[in-house]
């Protein structure tokens, strides 16, 4: 991953495997839109890719502020990435604060592409400089090129007539124009997706164009000190077949819709805006002919409680928010652990406690899914390693919900809800279907109804209210096991809740044992994380197995019930390391589950871990 | 109500009933409402298995436990979401919503009235007994200025809640009081289960143990006639065996009582009862009791699309001439192919 622009004799062809490029600027800059579509560009150029996008939680934050800039972040290469990459080499900053709040983040030597156009003296102050940081020196471990974009753009638009605030919106397009030819790429694809952008517009879908012509042209033509190179980050090897980029949102979108359909099931979604989940929510409302009925709540506890009634009525209800929501959720969660009806419940985790940090990422929400209830009310919980594993995981969560029929987290958060990642599109017809059934006939002795009667599985019979002679009644209040009449007995209680534990148990002896990711199934260490950790760790671990450390990496899907073989495997490991973006919550399950001295590796900044990171905590626990 | 079921289904109230004791303190208006809604649904011809009541939380929400039909007691205050939530998976069903001053007004009083200015065609019957019985007697929000108990001793301060005004401000399309002993309760539950969308009805419930009587002021037999207006479509507001009767006062925008000789109630300026007229339902539902009798019955009824057509409508129109090929789906968007000799983009 070694930068090579600080070498300006460099050949082209000794490209690096691997670039990490950040784009920063004010969040009116249209730096997201740059980033996807720099994404979209590396895709089709057959690279692996894993990408960041880190923004401010307001919308339009006044601008030139350091609370305004928002960055998007993309390592690309021709092996196998599997994070957004621990230190840009290359950093486009498109004005002062933009380079103030990233610029620690680059790699010594690394490019910085600033815009001196919005060098001004108020910018500066706004970026609390006090001199401007391109004149002073104070950026000499860096390359650096300036140059005024600003001027570059309003002069390569100036034949279409926008205003000068239009014109200037173009520069993200004249800075992902300079990009595309730094590393080489085709500009066809680009062109083709603003004209369909500014299909109505096509002034500006001119312009733009032509800024990122202009850009393009700028890096072919201008005598640029020998600083900038073109290069060409090859293909990745990758297994055969057709790619698309996906997010965590539209992964859990698609994989809900999957699962109903091998459920043979319509799909109910109530959630209630919130950040980072309500993506999930405008994805499923495009999707209405697969079966997919939506329906935005007056709030978290009527999204829930309307999905419970779906759920009820015989649809798979679903429903989704970000912890603050969650929390909202909680007694109706009850409810549905109580009446034992499907529901699959998504936590996209944001940092917390309360409005914490809506837009940054974190895992501090385990506790509240495997623990988080008034009484003893457990919940099968799973959690998505990554974008494209999240589809794998709502199919399972689908799965779980119907067979069983509970409730179930599906734990994303909001790092695998806004990356993007290649994803090798599979086939519906590769899963296996878990067709819903429905009570048709009384299943009692003589006649009788019992609501409550459990299959082997433990699992009671799914009534759809409609059906002739099955009326029964159910509610959140404590019942009998077999008719469940209002019964509040000691033994029914007892013989309840042991029942519904034996029944969430149970769950474990469907789900495939825990598999080592990387590494053995006995040894020194295993360093051992669940959700969105998954790239820093495997990658960590990855580098410290090639310098010959004794280290293995575990990632747990099924948060509850675990794999029946997961105490046996972390006891066959001398210690434990977990890394989560939390204080140590798997560590603490993991620790009353099997008795076994897992020990915490902590980060709750709302950024991801680096590789670096964890690769110190390797060393340290082995040392 | 539910008119894509022609089909009248023949019942009688002993099919209603189910084998579960009732658990509500013996002389509780509860009784009396359950059996004016168990001999009303077969009137209406309703089917058992198509009938789901929806319960919150508190003494009324007992309710589906003791109607042979589908049932659901959810939790406090979320009746309406769930009964959204059912209505709109399977729109042929028929809602039932129980619910209480405290469940339906207070802890779910956001869901109320989402569900009625949404319009999700359902009966809400809201059992107002002016008091918290479930948890012991505590003040609620419907209980009358310095009402004692176990947490305002020495008297509650907060002006009342009005449920049918609130449901008007809300935009319910349907209202209409009854309450718990009256012969017309039956009455006002056929017209609630008329009306296509969200049917509103206040019943009054006499809590015998923790607010005894509070009602008895417009609702005792004696003097009724002179305390209680029982609107009539298309009829004079009349009371006091017709020596009364409702007028509008135009200089003062307000309703007030006029005296009405030898029958003459058109000479008397009384106004007719016109159910589609929202401001006057504004009026009769505002009407201070005391200067004024008690406006019973069906009080405003005038039908609007329900959520549920709406709802349904537009995402029919949505899946209209569009693919379901789920392998379609998934390969949406810009793709591209890693040849299998290659092993990279093609």
């Amino acid at each position: 991953m070694a930068t090579q622009f600080a070498d300006p004799e460099a050949p082209t062809k000794n490209s690096p495997e691997a670039v990490v490029v950040r784009f920063a600027g004010d969040s009116g800059d249209g730096m997201q839109l740059t980033g996807g579509q720099f994404t979209l560009s590396s895709a089709l150029a057959g690279n692996d890719f894993a990408t960041f996008p880190d923004f401010p939680a307001e919308i339009r934050a006044p601008q030139g502020t350091l609370f305004g800039v928002s960055a998007f972040q993309i390592n690309f290469g021709s092996t196998s990435i599997d994070t957004a990459g621990d230190a840009p080499d290359v950093l486009v900053a498109m004005n002062p604060a933009a380079l103030k709040t990233n610029v620690g983040a680059l790699k010594p030597g690394g490019l910085i592409i600033a815009d001196t156009g919005e060098f001004t003296k108020r910018n500066l102050d706004k970026a609390k400089y006090e001199v401007s940081p391109i004149e002073d020196g104070s950026l000499s471990k860096w390359q650096v090129l300036a140059f005024d974009i600003s001027a570059l753009t309003v002069e390569a638009v100036k034949p279409f007539g926008l205003g000068n605030k239009d014109a200037l919106r173009c520069k993200n397009m004249w800075t992902l124009g300079l990009a595309l030819w730094m590393f080489d790429r085709d500009r066809a694809p680009l062109i083709e997706w603003l004209n369909n952008k500014f299909k109505k517009n096509p002034t500006l879908a001119e312009a733009n164009i032509a800024a990122l012509n202009a850009g393009h042209a700028y890096g072919e033509t201008a005598e640029l000190g020998g600083q900038l190179h073109k290069q060409h980050i090859g293909a990745v090897e990758s297994e055969p077949g057709l790619y698309r980029t996906i997010t965590g949102a539209e992964a859990v979108a698609l994989g809900l819709v999957a699962g109903a359909n091998l459920a043979h099931l319509p799909m109910f979604f109530g959630g209630y805006p919130i950040t980072p989940a309500s993506s999930i929510l405008h994805y499923l409302v495009g999707l209405k002919e697969f079966g997919v009925t939506t329906f935005q709540a007056e709030d978290e506890i009527a999204a829930i409680a309307a999905a419970i009634g779906a759920s009820y009525a015989g649809h798979l209800g679903v429903t989704s928010s970000s912890g603050p929501g969650i929390a909202l959720k909680g007694e109706a969660m009850g409810l549905a652990v109580m009446t034992e009806l499907p529901l699959v419940i998504i936590n996209s985790q944001r940092g917390g406690p309360s409005t914490g940090l809506p837009t940054k990422t974190e895992q501090s929400d385990l506790y509240q899914a495997v623990y988080g209830r008034n009484g003893d009310t457990p919940i099968p919980v799973i959690a998505a390693r990554s974008p494209g594993d999240a589809f794998d995981c709502a199919i399972e969560a689908c799965r779980i919900a119907t067979q069983y029929m509970t409730p179930v987290i599906l734990l994303s958060d909001g790092y695998i809800a806004n990356a993007a990642e290649p994803w090798l599109v599979p086939d519906p017809a590769d899963y296996a279907e878990f067709p819903a059934t429905f009570l048709a006939d009384r299943n009692g002795p003589d006649g009788t109804l019992l609501p409550y009667a459990r299959d082997a599985k433990g699992a009671r019979p799914w009534i759809k209210p409609g059906t002739p002679g099955l009326m029964h009644r159910i509610g959140g209040i404590e019942k009998n096991p077999g008719t469940g009449n209002i019964d509040y007995s000691p033994e029914a209680h007892h013989a309840m809740t042991d029942a519904r534990h034996a029944k969430v148990n149970g769950i474990a002896n469907s789900i495939p044992p825990q598999e080592v990711t990387l590494g053995e199934s006995k040894g020194k260490l295993a360093v051992v994380g669940w959700g969105s950790t998954y790239g820093p760790i495997l990658q960590a671990v990855r580098k410290a197995r090639a310098k010959g450390l004794d280290v293995h990496h575990i990632h747990i899907r099924h948060i509850w019930p675990m794999p029946e073989n997961l105490g046996d495997l972390l006891r066959s490991y001398e210690h434990i390391l977990v890394p989560e973006m939390n204080m140590g919550q798997l560590k603490t399950v993991l620790r009353d589950q099997f008795l076994v001295d897992a020990k915490p590796l902590n980060k709750v900044s709302g950024q991801p871990f680096t590789i670096a990171e964890i690769e110190a905590a390797i060393e340290g626990a082995l040392a | 109500m539910n008119d894509m079921t022609p089909i009248r289904h023949e019942t009688t109230l002993k099919d209603w009933e189910t084998d579960q004791e009732v658990r509500w303190c013996p002389g509780c208006g509860d009784y009396a409402i359950l059996k004016a809604v168990q001999r009303t649904l077969p009137e209406i011809g309703a089917d058992p298995a198509k009938t789901v009541f929806v319960s919150g939380i508190g003494c009324s929400s007992r309710f589906p436990y003791y109607v042979e039909s589908y049932g659901f007691h959810t939790i406090h205050g979320r009746a309406p979401a769930v009964a959204t939530g059912i209505k709109l998976a399977n729109p042929e069903l028929d809602i039932w919503l129980v619910t209480g001053d405290g469940d339906g007004m207070s802890i779910g009083g956001n869901h109320t009235m989402h569900l009625l200015r949404r319009n999700l065609n359902c009966q809400v019957l809201l059992f107002n007994n002016e008091i918290y019985g479930l948890t012991k007697g505590q003040y609620s929000p419907t209980s009358r200025q310095g009402t004692t108990s176990p947490t305002t001793p020495l008297g509650s301060v907060d002006r009342p809640a009005s449920p049918c005004a609130f449901a008007l401000g809300a935009g319910a399309r349907f209202i209409a009081r009854g309450f718990d002993v009256s012969k017309e309760l039956g009455g006002v539950l056929k017209a609630a289960y008329a009306h296509r969308g969200a049917a509103f009805v206040e019943i009054f419930q006499n809590c015998i143990v923790y607010n005894k009587d509070v009602f008895n002021d417009f609702a005792m037999p004696k003097g009724a006639e002179e305390r209680q207006l029982w609107l009539q479509i298309g009829e004079p507001m009349l009371f006091a065996k017709g020596t009364q009767g409702i007028a509008l006062d135009v200089e003062a925008l307000t309703l007030k009582v006029v005296d009405v000789v030898d029958g003459d109630w058109q000479a008397a300026g009384v106004i007719v009862h016109d159910v589609t007229n929202r401001s006057i339902a504004h009026m009769l539902v505002e009407m201070p009791f005391g200067p004024f009798p008690m406006a019973l019955g069906v009080i405003y009824d005038d039908p609007r699309p329900t959520y549920e057509d709406a709802v349904l409508g537009q995402d029919a129109k949505m899946r209209e001439g569009k693919s379901t090929d789920l392998k379609r789906l998934l390969a949406k968007g810009q793709t591209w192919t890693v040849d299998p000799n290659e092993g990279h983009p093609a």
